[in-house]
């Protein structure tokens, strides 16, 4: 399993990376979310993964009996899932928006110069 | 692309789903569950509602702007929050009434941060997903 | 200490973006909660800053978990320092946008989301958890975005692409960082990090970390080879927003370096090297930017790259003479940066350009504006007395002492470069003649009194505190040395959180 995850996180970071090296806005973004998809199995992987062992305590003890799945990896994966929702859908929407104005999908493009208008 | 089978099918899950997302959001304290996933629930039934009907239709059934339930979940939370400050506790410490209260359980603190977030989630993915396909709709035009 | 009320700077901020949120699109009732509610975050932040200079560091465990199983909040003086500053910037940045910004932007909400970002700088400063810092910086990275993106300018939504690519890769860095720390120590406190880093056997995979927080870090505050998406985006938004971006959110990024390397990582001689060779190439990449740009706020941003690396160089020594003055640094360029983007705002608002070739004449005309502005120019240059002289002098002392030869070299060329620009710039706008085919955008003379007030005030408010900084330079340098000495012996910040340690 572990194995598994690490190959798997590998290939989120290379592909990511390599996304991001690319010259269109949408690779960028999709590499961007890769890049973090791998950084959440990597958090993941470095808490120690336990099965079915939940962080839950038996009603009739008081303490944890023996090993138990860490919770707080799973609290920062969920909380960071939650930020690159909202970081996600936000650069959907910019990158839309400059889509529509300069129509055109390459990074190179985005070169304007400054117009006084503020 | 309408099709009479989600539209009926919605029919009846709308009010299920919603029904559904409150009690994931009850039962949140002590078992999995909670505001957030409750409100990820209930915005995935209107999201299902204008898959079906169209985004207007859901906008009509929803009569205000999903955008005023951001505030107003945003308000409850931060309460909820910062009431503990006035009993001489750290912010976020749960409070919890005495009695328990019948189908509900006991009602604390944290309840009410749950049910901000609840709100703030529904408001936020609404918001977003209304915007996204309203423009698509004017960039038809 | 415990001190249940140290996060009422951050809660102020969380409580007037609700009441702004509540009257959305009345923006008239918007400002003034801003203004209002920003004067009393100044207070608290007043308050909040005496109870810590007097009593000691000041804790709280939310939700009343003891650390290090929950999230603490440590208030040193590091921290209140910086919530202080960002408080008085944050109140002139609030006065100056309710006139010196267009109602457009307004009504979309800017007044909300500029509260949420004073409230996530607040809470990056308070906190004493490393996820929860991730939290706070990924809040101010939002808030930022929708700042920068208000308005909908082509070029604007170009500069935001740059930014919100390479701040969401410090972001992924960052967490990285975090991920491997968790695996290596199973903690996320810092003070229990500083303690439990220590006793990691595999070292190397500390020093790597360490790597990833400092690119994650070198991106958020625009260090050498990181630092281009800074002026490529930051001329874009509104004076307001720049102003807030200028002064304020490259220092969070340099307030979490000095935290990480004091309280958690050692600087070993690799880092050290690093770390100095890129303040070295910082000043001076940003020092030759600076000199050949002509529109005011591209400027102005090469000069925020330059001035980074002063900081980032005394980071580097990192003995305490280093440390007081790179504190020192961070104190009056807060201050001044904010100004000076208030001040390219204020000059826009005279000659509706920003453009140096077309500007001039602004002496002749408003005399009394100039010589506010020529204050702040000048403690920004660092003529001795103003603020921007005291540190210099520590950083250059330092330098020789440790023999950072190069880095003094950097410094003279930086001080140099920043002198002769800005005298450049004193020339061309303020004693210049209008060039001739130029037609002047007045937008100054017509408003009412009392909007004339509000455009100046900031700008005075500032300059007012930039003064004090310089001349009062005595409690400063007190205030500084308190701050190295809790920053290089982390023992009492450690008994704060945890407790007296056996």
């Amino acid at each position: 399993m572990e194995l598994l995850l690490i190959v798997l996180l590998g290939l989120l970071y290379a592909a990511g990376v390599y996304m991001i090296l690319r010259r269109s806005m949408v690779k960028l973004l999709l590499g961007i979310m890769l890049l973090g998809s791998g950084t959440n199995i990597l958090i993941f992987l470095l808490g120690g993964i336990t099965k079915g062992k939940p962080p839950v305590i038996d009603e009739n003890a008081k303490l944890f009996q023996d090993a138990f799945a860490d919770p707080i990896p799973q609290a920062l994966i969920l909380t960071a899932i939650v930020i690159s929702f909202g970081l996600t859908a936000f650069a959907i929407v910019l990158l839309k928006r400059v889509y529509a104005l300069v129509n055109s999908d390459d990074l190179d493009d985005l070169n304007t110069p400054e117009e006084e208008d503020i | 692309m309408r099709s009479p089978i989600l539209q009926s099918a919605t029919k009846y899950l709308l009010p299920i789903l919603l029904l559904f997302s409150f009690f994931l959001l009850l039962r949140g304290h002590y078992y999995p569950g909670g505001g957030f996933v409750g409100g990820l629930v209930a915005s995935i039934a209107f999201v299902l509602h204008s898959f079906a009907n169209g985004t207007e239709a859901t906008m009509k059934i929803l009569r205000r702007k999903p955008l005023s339930l951001i505030p107003m979940g945003l308000g409850i939370s931060a309460t909820s929050l910062t009431a503990p400050m006035l009993f001489g506790l750290p912010p976020m410490t749960g409070l919890w009434f005495e009695q328990s209260i019948p189908v509900i359980g006991m009602i604390g603190s944290s309840l009410f941060f749950d049910l901000g977030v609840y709100l703030v989630v529904i408001g936020v993915i609404l918001t977003i997903l209304f915007t996204i396909s309203l423009n698509n709709i004017t960039e038809k035009d | 200490m415990i001190d249940n009320h140290i996060l009422a700077p951050v809660f102020i901020h969380l409580f007037s973006a609700i009441l702004q949120l509540v009257a959305w699109r009345k923006t008239v009732t918007q400002r003034f909660i801003s203004v209002g509610g920003s004067f009393l975050g100044l207070m608290l932040a007043i308050r909040l800053f005496t109870k810590v200079y007097n009593n000691g560091i000041l804790t709280m465990n939310a939700s009343n978990w003891e650390a290090p199983f929950g999230i603490v909040f440590v208030a040193d003086l590091l921290s209140v320092t910086l919530v202080l500053l960002t408080s008085i910037a944050g109140f002139a940045v609030s006065i100056f946008s309710s006139t010196g910004l267009n109602r457009q932007r307004m009504l979309y909400g800017y007044f909300p989301i500029f509260h949420f970002l004073l409230m996530g700088l607040n809470g990056a400063f308070l906190t004493g958890d490393i996820f929860n810092l991730y939290v706070w910086f990924e809040v101010i990275i939002i808030s930022s975005f929708v700042l920068m993106t208000l308005g909908g300018r082509k070029a604007q939504l170009e500069g935001a692409v740059k930014y919100m690519a390479m701040n969401i890769l410090a972001s992924t860095f960052f967490l990285t960082g975090i991920g491997i720390l968790y695996g290596i120590t199973g903690t996320l406190n810092m003070a229990d990090l500083s303690i439990k880093i220590t006793q990691v056997q595999n070292q190397y995979l500390v020093g790597i970390t360490a790597c990833f927080f400092l690119i994650g870090f070198g991106i958020k505050s625009a260090v050498f080879p990181l630092y281009y998406w800074l002026p490529s985006s930051y001329h874009t938004p509104p004076s307001a927003v720049a102003a807030t971006f200028g002064g304020l959110l490259t220092k969070v990024g340099i307030y979490a370096i000095i935290r990480i390397f004091s309280l958690i990582f050692v600087l070993d001689s690799f880092t050290q090297n690093l770390l100095m060779g890129m303040a070295i190439f910082t000043v001076i990449t940003g020092a030759l930017g600076a000199l050949i740009k002509t529109n005011i706020r591209r400027l102005f941003s090469y000069l925020i790259v330059c001035h980074i690396g002063f900081m980032v160089g005394g980071i580097a020594m990192f003995t305490k003479v280093a440390l007081m003055g790179t504190i020192f640094y961070l104190i009056h360029d807060i201050v001044v940066k904010t100004n000076m983007f208030l001040i390219a705002g204020v000059i826009r608002q005279l000659r509706g350009t920003m453009d140096m070739k077309s500007l001039g004449g602004i002496y002749a005309e408003y005399p009394k504006i100039s010589l506010l502005i020529a204050l702040v120019l000048f403690s920004l240059v660092g003529i001795p007395p103003l603020s921007g002289f005291w540190p210099k002098i520590y950083l250059f002392q330092e330098a020789f002492t440790q023999q950072q030869y190069a880095f003094a070299i950097a410094l003279i060329i930086g001080s140099f470069v920043t002198m002769y620009v800005i005298a450049k710039m004193w020339s061309e706008v303020f004693w210049k003649d209008v060039p001739k085919d130029v037609e002047v955008e007045n937008k100054f003379e017509p408003l009412p009194l009392i909007r004339k007030i509000l455009l100046i005030l900031p700008v005075g408010i500032l300059a007012i505190v930039t003064l004090y900084i310089g001349l009062n330079a005595e409690t400063i340098v007190q205030l500084v040395d308190k701050i190295s000495d809790q920053l290089i012996n982390t023992q009492p910040y450690v008994e704060a959180v945890l407790g007296k340690q056996n």
